[in-house]
């Protein structure tokens, strides 16, 4: 393929080891990164066959999905969820990958460590067992979640087989305005084009707010794009990536880094490529984004109320809708703002950035969490949790309510003690609100950091720019 | 992996939109190292109330349905997380395919590497094959991945698209790791071509 390529051409196509005739790729991974929860039966497989892990040296496992918040000394108390960690520890072992363990300060969600470590890098191939993959894509590298069977697969081979995908632009255009995140950004392109919208494609985000955005909001962006179906997002390298990624402690070395940001600057999407499929948005009039529903498509203004199901047009909608109001206890047309909380949660790889950190706590300052209500910060990574405590935001946070944990994924699934209890209502800046995501019979609202905090010190939605 | 060519069996309706991984098996089962023994799990809270007692309404409770093999199910099955126990747990508990409008990318891709066949249709044969599903015991879907066929109560027949090369693998029950391992000649050479050219890409820090 000669003609005007796409940023995605570019990398699949650096990456082929072999077409079949069918059309399969044998698509080279660059890096891969491995958690407790997907990686045990991969592990098992490789040694029961008796198969060794090809490239440790380009792997990196961390647990994060099972690990207390409260103290990384004590003990895990689920008596699997620790066996899991330990699993992943002997595995790393017995196998030679690297691993950055519970008492190392750089572990945390393998979403967010990857970035900080400058192990993901512009135009590579990224994998993880875990669908929030898409993260990386912010770096512009083709970043995606595959099952156990691909992760063993990844482990043994260092490829995988892949169908090319179908290429999506989403350009976004204008400049957020006051109180509108990345979060609200990518809430607002989900409602737009709904969970299903992005099945089978990768989808590029380009545009003024893109280019706008930090590294963090970029990686918020991306992480999402999952919840949009599209199984990666990408954003092209620019200054503000090389910025970033400078000085980390595993992106390329003096002279290398010349060579590669020399690299990396031909990676954009060329002039006139093909897009199967394009979409704009203008974001210069949204407000603060808030989901009411258990679809990460539920998505309406803080300003807006509870919709009618019978408003839906698409088949299976209306009944969907009902669902998702009887189970979240609403009833349709009233105020999202008249929704109250019981739960906030600020972290996960969606937002458990230092930025995040930032923006909850100048909500934070010189506020309180209202009585009644739990709230939790769970920084992304022990680095993001350092830097934090060097700025002062823990104490902030700490004056006004809010509980300062160990990193984790927490209360984002769940899996370790941090969960919503039945029917209680949380506003999270995660990024699913399925049923019981959060903990059985839990109600979850998606939000961005300072909407969180808005909504810990009112004890119910608030729109962040009434404050 | 089991091989998969011809499938008879009753077919559970589920007539809902995004079925996520989180439904089919919650958080709290991937707590572990096994493979095996999801099923008693598969769609745990809306298959049980919290006393672990069954909810007589879901579908798979339902005597006609307790047996059944297939699940037809509305747009988007299997969005969400890429838990590749979601497959596992339909496989442990009997179910070797799911038909329905359109899958979630990951979700289709795991359930080949575990022998069950997730079916595209349109949404008219959806439709029918909804209805077919809402008449129990008596009326059982034929699946002939070879013919690339699905034969309905009343004989009447709908063909689907398969991937030619994941259709091979799943008529042989074949490992596909195997498979590229016998490729590894391929995979050095690729190696040494982008070492040349992107050397930074190999020297990842020591932890």
């Amino acid at each position: 393929m000669s003609g005007p390529k796409t940023l995605f051409d570019k990398i699949w196509q650096n990456h082929l080891v072999e077409v079949q005739d069918d059309g399969t790729c044998l698509l080279y991974i660059d890096r891969h990164l491995v958690h407790e929860v997907t990686s045990p039966q991969a592990f098992e497989g490789l040694a029961n066959a008796g198969r060794k892990v090809r490239r440790p040296d380009l792997t990196l496992a961390v647990p994060d999905h099972n690990v207390p918040t409260t103290d990384r000394m004590a003990r895990i108390e689920s008596e699997e969820g620790r066996i899991q960690v330990e699993t992943l520890q002997k595995n790393c072992k017995d196998f030679g990958v690297p691993l950055f363990n519970l008492q190392d300060i750089r572990q945390g969600i393998v979403h967010i460590i990857g970035p900080e470590q400058g192990f993901t890098l512009p135009g590579t191939t990224t994998v993880c067992g875990d669908s929030h993959t898409a993260t990386h894509g912010a770096f512009g590298s083709l970043a995606f979640g595959i099952g156990t069977s691909e992760v063993e697969h990844v482990l043994a081979t260092q490829t995988l087989l892949q169908s090319p995908l179908k290429n999506m632009r989403i350009t976004v255009e204008g400049a957020l305005p006051n109180g509108c995140t990345a979060k609200d950004l990518v809430l607002a392109i989900i409602g737009k084009i709904g969970t299903a919208g992005g099945t089978g494609y990768v989808i590029e985000y380009a545009g003024k707010a893109i280019r706008d955005l930090t590294m963090e909001g970029r990686m918020t962006v991306c992480n999402m794009t999952i919840e949009a179906g599209a199984r990666a997002g990408l954003v092209a390298p620019d200054e503000t990536t090389f910025n970033y990624l400078m000085g980390r402690p595993m992106s390329p070395k003096a002279g290398a880094w010349e060579q590669a940001v020399e690299f990396w600057k031909t990676l954009p999407s060329d002039g006139g490529a093909f897009y199967d499929k394009e979409v704009t948005l203008d974001v210069s009039e949204i407000v603060p984004q808030v989901t009411w529903g258990t679809s990460p498509e539920d998505v309406a203004p803080i300003t807006g109320t509870v919709p009618m199901p019978a408003s839906f047009k698409v088949d299976g909608k209306p009944e969907a809708v009902q669902a998702s109001l009887d189970y979240m206890g609403l009833t349709a047309g009233m105020a999202i703002t008249d929704i109250p909380i019981d739960v906030v949660f600020i972290g996960s790889c969606t937002n458990g950035r230092i930025e995040d950190m930032r923006a909850a706590a100048e909500v934070a300052k010189g506020r309180k969490v209202a009585e009644g209500v739990r709230a939790l910060v769970v920084p992304g990574s022990g680095l993001v949790k350092e830097q934090a405590e060097q700025e002062g935001l823990d104490q902030i946070l700490l004056e006004a309510g809010f509980e300062w944990r160990d990193p984790g994924c927490s209360m984002c699934l769940a899996m370790n003690d941090d969960r919503v209890e039945p029917g209680q209502r949380c506003a999270s800046t995660s990024n699913r609100n399925f049923k019981g995501r959060q903990g059985f019979g839990g109600r979850t609202h998606l939000v961005s950091p300072g909407m969180a905090v808005a909504a810990a010190v009112t004890g119910h939605l608030t729109d962040v720019r009434d404050l | 992996m089991q091989k998969f060519d011809k499938l008879t069996g009753v077919a559970a309706p589920m007539n809902m939109i995004n079925v996520d991984t989180d439904m089919i098996i919650p958080k709290n089962f991937l707590k572990t190292i096994k493979r095996s023994g999801l099923g008693k799990n598969l769609f745990d809270e809306m298959r049980f109330d919290r006393e672990g007692n069954e909810k007589p309404d879901f579908v798979l409770n339902k005597p006609a349905y307790r047996e059944a093999k297939i699940i037809v199910a509305g747009d988007n099955f299997g969005c969400g997380s890429s838990r590749e126990h979601a497959p596992w747990a339909l496989l442990d508990f009997g179910i070797r395919c799911v038909i329905s409008t359109s899958f979630a990318d990951i979700f289709y891709n795991n359930c080949f590497k575990n022998g069950i066949l997730p079916i595209k249709v349109t949404k008219e044969q959806l439709d029918d094959l909804m209805d077919d599903a809402e008449r129990g015991a008596n009326a059982t879907l034929s699946i002939d991945l070879e013919s690339q066929t699905i034969q309905g109560p009343d004989g009447g027949k709908v063909k689907f698209e398969v991937d030619e090369f994941r259709k091979y693998l799943l008529l042989n029950g074949l490992d596909d790791i195997g498979l590229t391992l016998q490729k590894v000649d391929k995979v050095d050479s690729f190696e040494e071509r982008q070492n040349a050219s992107q050397p930074w890409l190999t020297v990842v820090a020591k932890v």
